[in-house]
């Protein structure tokens, strides 16, 4: 398949590690924002063909696991009440909240669907009308747009059944706070090559120039990473801060208008807590006033839902880049994908699966 | 979540006041997707999907263009590797 074969193919890789090593004269520590790059560093073995001053660490890119708990446990409720569909992405649904998940309240009776698109919880809306077809809108900038249109369209159709729990947040706020957290170890970034190629690489520049940092906007496949990481390296080597587009194929400076528009249009930017995280100031997107009521927290009663952190999960600090999955106590002890106390262990985007998934174990077990 | 999959754009519908569809093929498994924020893209093009929605037509030319460059520096990278081991022998 074009425009993936050859992002995967093991000669370039190779020659691209071996030039990456040529490079390396200092210990640096890089951190890839988005968990899908996450995920495919440890599927290929992209950490195992880095020089061993060369550190990655994994950063919040994962927006199932910023999703605070409350968010979670009001999806669950909302799925709990009569004459209701609750539509989300697969990746949403095995995420514990307080004391369940949304596919143990699926097993228990209430009617929670995957969808694969925004726009077909739109259609179960339309065909089903005598129910409340809520859609738990997760994610970061590459899906807010989608969920937007779902909105739009909602509106246009004119559906008074159709709503969303949204818990959307954005990038550049969480690398400033990442930045500004006293514990940083990060010396350059990778973006997110989707976020970016929605939002373009602009809203970067101030960030690279006030923290005098490389930040490279970067694909997904092996090669992606490589040349990604090469350009990091060589910048912070030579000195040389700045924004750099190593996903050129999709990404530009501008990003993609028509998607910016409408994600304007429906959403506005807010206050946001990101789990493991805290509160981060304008951070996340909320419904304007011209779309509430497609906001399934008017339209449910939602007051009396509390939570509780599990006890003995550090996804915060795996979230933060500043604990390593396997080094965690937890990993792969009291928590599997089968049993997860955090988020980071069930979703596709998570670094504590991807460390189980891959084989990556605690040091007690690899011996 | 934020997966994207490249496709070949096999059909689409013709522009319209509605939201704008279209055929995809990921290596011959065929899917409908929303055109909305990628209207210029013509059916051969390439575009990126993410949860049903193609959100950029892919670039060949800057695809080729740092691929190229790469293969550059790798060059250089294994002659200038070479050419020490060279003096000493």
């Amino acid at each position: 398949m074009k425009f993936v074969d050859e992002y995967r193919d093991p000669e370039r890789a190779l020659a691209l590690a071996a030039s990456l090593k040529q490079r390396v004269t200092r210990p640096w520590t890089l951190m890839e924002i988005c968990g899908g790059q996450t995920h495919s560093i440890l599927r290929y073995g992209v950490d195992q063909l880095l020089p061993d001053s060369l550190k990655l660490v994994h950063g919040p890119g994962c927006p199932v696991c910023v999703t605070p708990i409350d968010l979670i446990d009001k999806a669950i409720h909302i799925a709990r009440q009569p004459n209701v569909i609750l539509t989300s992405f697969g990746d949403m649904l095995r995420v514990p909240g307080s004391c369940d998940d949304l596919l143990r309240a699926k097993s228990a009776g209430a009617d929670v669907r995957m969808v694969y698109s925004p726009l077909d919880a739109v259609k179960l809306a339309q065909q089903n009308p005598e129910k409340q077809v809520v859609f738990f809108a997760v994610g970061f900038e590459t899906t807010a747009p989608p969920n937007a249109m779902a909105v739009v369209r909602a509106h246009q159709l004119k559906l008074d059944n159709f709503s969303i729990l949204a818990s959307h947040v954005l990038v550049p706020p969480a690398i400033r706070a990442l930045l500004n957290a006293s514990d940083n170890v990060v010396q350059g970034f990778l973006a997110a090559g989707h976020v970016c190629t929605i939002m373009g690489t602009r809203e970067y520049e101030p960030l690279a120039e006030q923290y005098r940092i490389p930040i490279v906007v970067t694909g997904f496949e092996p090669v992606d990473l490589l040349q990604g990481i090469f350009l990091a390296v060589t910048a912070l080597e030579e000195g040389r801060p700045g924004v750099q587009n190593q996903y050129a194929r999709s990404v530009t400076r501008e990003g993609n208008v028509a998607a910016q528009q409408v994600l304007k249009r429906v959403f506005q930017v807010c206050d946001r807590a990101w789990r493991g995280l805290g509160v981060i100031a304008q951070s996340g997107l909320e419904l304007r006033e011209e779309f509430a009521r497609y906001d399934a927290n008017r339209r449910f009663e939602l007051g009396g839902v509390v939570t509780q952190e599990p006890k003995n999960c550090h996804a915060g600090e795996v979230l933060r880049g500043v604990l390593r999955p396997p080094d965690c106590p937890a990993f792969g002890v009291t928590c599997n994908p089968e049993n997860p106390l955090g988020a980071p262990m069930v979703s596709s985007e998570g670094a504590c699966a991807a460390y189980f998934r891959y084989g990556r174990l605690p040091r007690a077990n690899a011996r | 979540m934020c997966l994207g999959v490249p496709g070949l754009v096999v059909s689409m519908d013709p522009p319209s006041d509605e939201l704008v569809m279209g055929k995809v093929s990921f290596g011959g498994a065929e899917r409908e997707v929303c055109f909305g924020y990628a209207s210029e893209a013509k059916v051969g093009d390439y575009v990126l999907v993410h949860v049903g929605f193609a959100i950029a037509v892919l670039d060949e030319a800057e695809a080729h263009r740092i691929l190229e460059d790469f293969e550059t520096i790798a060059r250089l990278s294994a002659q200038s590797e070479q050419e020490p081991s060279e003096g000493s022998a």
